[in-house]
């Protein structure tokens, strides 16, 4: 089994001297290498705690750093830097600026669970990996990142009406991330399909879709799921020190969504 | 023990012995118990994933097995709701089995979507471990208006386990009329249907029961009808479908390896059991060659679609030329259809 580590020595870190005198003696052609020092004094004490906080971070402290997670990866095998072991470690260790140096890919985590399956302390390393994504954006550290917001116009939906729209979802996902629809690719699967069923473009594409499907009678469920939601966030927010939503949120980016 | 939700507890590694003598009944031998099932279709094969819906109902229908579809079903939540609150998606599920067994009283539910049928299991660990998830899916419920699911009023399946079971290969084998003799099939399971491990505890236990590492109920049902399953590591390997676009780069990524990986074992077609998977293979094939340049040839088939053609129903009439792989040509060269 291949051991995927990860060096706490940065690159730019190493010093290297073509010619060098320590306290009076030339040393050139003995030592040429150093490591720059390096104190890191910001640790934040609570950081293990705010991401237990967060569903999925609930058993974070269980690591004991094998690193069976990072090894089975689906993403770590397409890159090297998603790794989820030496993260938790950075979470258990409070090393919050370490941590930020990896914010923008923590995120593509795909939820295979494989790592779940592999590790021997039932850390559940994948909800470790939504409950850091999350707390990153919680806390402002990076914008809603595309997944984020596939899965808030994803949940709207089911909340709203029991159940979700797949052409309405693409459509939305795409405005609300500022791509534009027409992807060639897309546009391609598109044509392939249409050759054969004319419907099908619309359906895909969602242009077609006149009927929104939704379950009868959810009302009720989806009042109580809405103050579900409202309540968990309001003591999530707290956990994490933060205002309440209401207070907090910047606009909504509703305008910028198609219906 | 008490567990918190999603916690897998300590089975473990090798060590499969605490699921199997706690939570497992021997694996069925009533074939009667799935004859007649709940059927739960879930969002995706209402929509994009029509063929899936269509070929299952054709397939159950040739062989004499009854759906009832759930009345008033809701999305399971898929991927996505659980990254807003995951109790909510244990109440999604969790309402979708109340209706199976409170309103239906049916003992058995099947969903043909790896992503509902990982949910309602997931629903069903959750609410046996966990006084937290039990009481807020009972206040929702409550506050909905129904009664609040109980772990083990209901028996979920796949819709793999629906004909393995239900109906089986020895049945089966007598009634292929157009055998698939000749066509090369690479099984693809997906993640959802074995991982994570502990909501699964009726896989690996013994013979009639499914695998964890390497799934073969997909196998066993085509090579009764016919098909010549080649060697195909990756069965169990993800797509990237939780973000097929919104890390589209890495799904492709992945979706490719897949690909690949089922042409260099000779396969003509990759059988799915999932709208997601078999989805972003189709929509990734297409992205590979268009992004990247990447030209894969392999075809992908709903195995519901494969043994529907087995069983002498028309190809169209399973929908298969609603795919975006067009799947037609693969087996008229093999006088499949
Ligand atoms: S669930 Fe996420 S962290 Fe775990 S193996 Fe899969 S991609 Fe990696
Ligand atoms: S597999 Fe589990 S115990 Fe091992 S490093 Fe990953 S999270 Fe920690
Ligand atoms: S393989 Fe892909 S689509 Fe299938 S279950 Fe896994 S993530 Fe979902």
């Amino acid at each position: 089994m291949p051991i995927h580590e990860k060096a706490l020595i940065r690159p730019e870190n190493l010093l290297t001297h073509d010619k060098l005198v320590v306290d009076g003696v030339d040393v050139s052609g003995h030592w040429s290498t150093f490591i720059a020092p390096r104190v890191v004094t910001d640790y934040n004490e609570r950081l293990q705690d705010e991401i237990a906080a967060l569903p999925g971070g609930e058993f974070v402290h269980r690591c004991w750093q094998c690193g069976s997670c990072t090894n089975v990866c689906t993403v770590n095998a397409v890159n090297p830097d998603f790794n989820p072991r030496f993260w938790i470690y950075l979470i258990r260790m409070g090393m919050e600026s370490e941590l930020l140096r990896d914010k923008d890919i923590i995120w593509q985590c795909v939820s295979c669970n494989k790592c779940t399956d592999a590790c021997p302390r039932q850390v559940v390393p994948e909800g470790v990996m939504k409950a850091t994504a999350r707390w990153l954006e919680l806390k402002g550290h990076t914008p809603k990142s595309s997944s984020t917001h596939f899965d808030e116009e994803f949940s709207e939906q089911v909340i709203a009406t029991g159940k979700i729209e797949e052409g309405r979802i693409i459509r939305n996902f795409f405005a609300r991330t500022g791509q534009p629809l027409r992807q060639e690719w897309l546009v391609e699967m598109a044509k392939r399909i249409a050759r054969r069923l004319p419907v099908k473009l619309g359906m895909v594409m969602g242009f077609a879709a006149l009927v929104r499907p939704r379950t009868r009678g959810w009302a009720k469920a989806r009042r109580a799921i809405e103050g579900h939601v409202a309540r968990e966030e309001t003591r999530r927010r707290a956990a994490l020190g933060l205002a309440s939503a209401a207070a907090a949120a910047p606009p909504s980016n509703d305008s910028a969504r198609t219906g | 023990m008490k567990r918190q939700a999603g916690d897998p507890g300590r089975r473990s590694g090798t060590d499969m012995t605490e699921g199997k003598t706690m939570t497992h009944s021997p694996p069925p031998d009533d074939k009667a118990k799935y004859q007649r099932v709940a059927y739960y279709p879930g969002c995706a094969l209402e929509g994009t994933a029509h063929a899936y819906d269509a070929s299952t109902r054709a397939v159950g229908k040739a062989l004499g097995l009854e759906l009832d579809e759930v009345p008033d079903w809701n999305c399971c939540g898929a991927m996505e709701v659980k990254n807003i609150d995951p109790k909510v998606q244990t109440y999604l599920s969790s309402r979708v089995l109340s209706i199976a067994a409170n309103e239906m009283h049916a003992p058995v539910v099947m969903a043909p979507c790896n992503g509902c049928y990982h949910n309602l299991k997931k629903a069903e660990y959750d609410l046996g471990h966990d006084d937290a998830s039990r009481e807020t899916v009972g206040k929702i419920s409550q506050q909905a208006g129904h009664a609040a699911y109980q772990a083990g009023q209901v028996e979920t399946i796949h819709a793999l386990d629906w004909l393995k079971h239900g109906v089986g290969e020895a049945e089966l084998r007598t009634r292929v009329s157009k055998s698939l003799n000749g066509l090369k099939v690479a099984n693809y399971y997906g993640c959802m249907y074995t991982r994570p491990r502990h909501i699964f505890p009726e896989k690996d236990c013994g013979p009639g029961s499914d695998s964890l590492y390497q799934p073969h109920f997909m196998d066993d049902l085509l090579a009764a009808a016919g098909a010549e399953n080649v060697d195909f590591p990756l069965k169990t390997a993800c797509c990237g479908g939780a973000h097929t676009l919104s890390d589209s780069d890495t799904s492709t990524k992945l979706v490719l390896n897949i690909l690949r990986a089922a042409e260099a074992a000779g396969a003509d077609v990759i059988a799915t059991e999932c709208p997601t998977c078999h989805a972003g293979l189709e929509m990734h094939q297409v992205r590979a060659e268009k992004v990247f340049g990447e030209k894969t040839t392999v075809k992908m088939l709903y195995f519901t679609q494969l043994l529907g053609v087995a069983l002498g129903l028309s190809p169209r009439s399973v929908g298969v030329h609603e795919n975006v792989s067009d799947g037609r040509a693969a087996l008229a060269e093999k006088g499949i259809a």
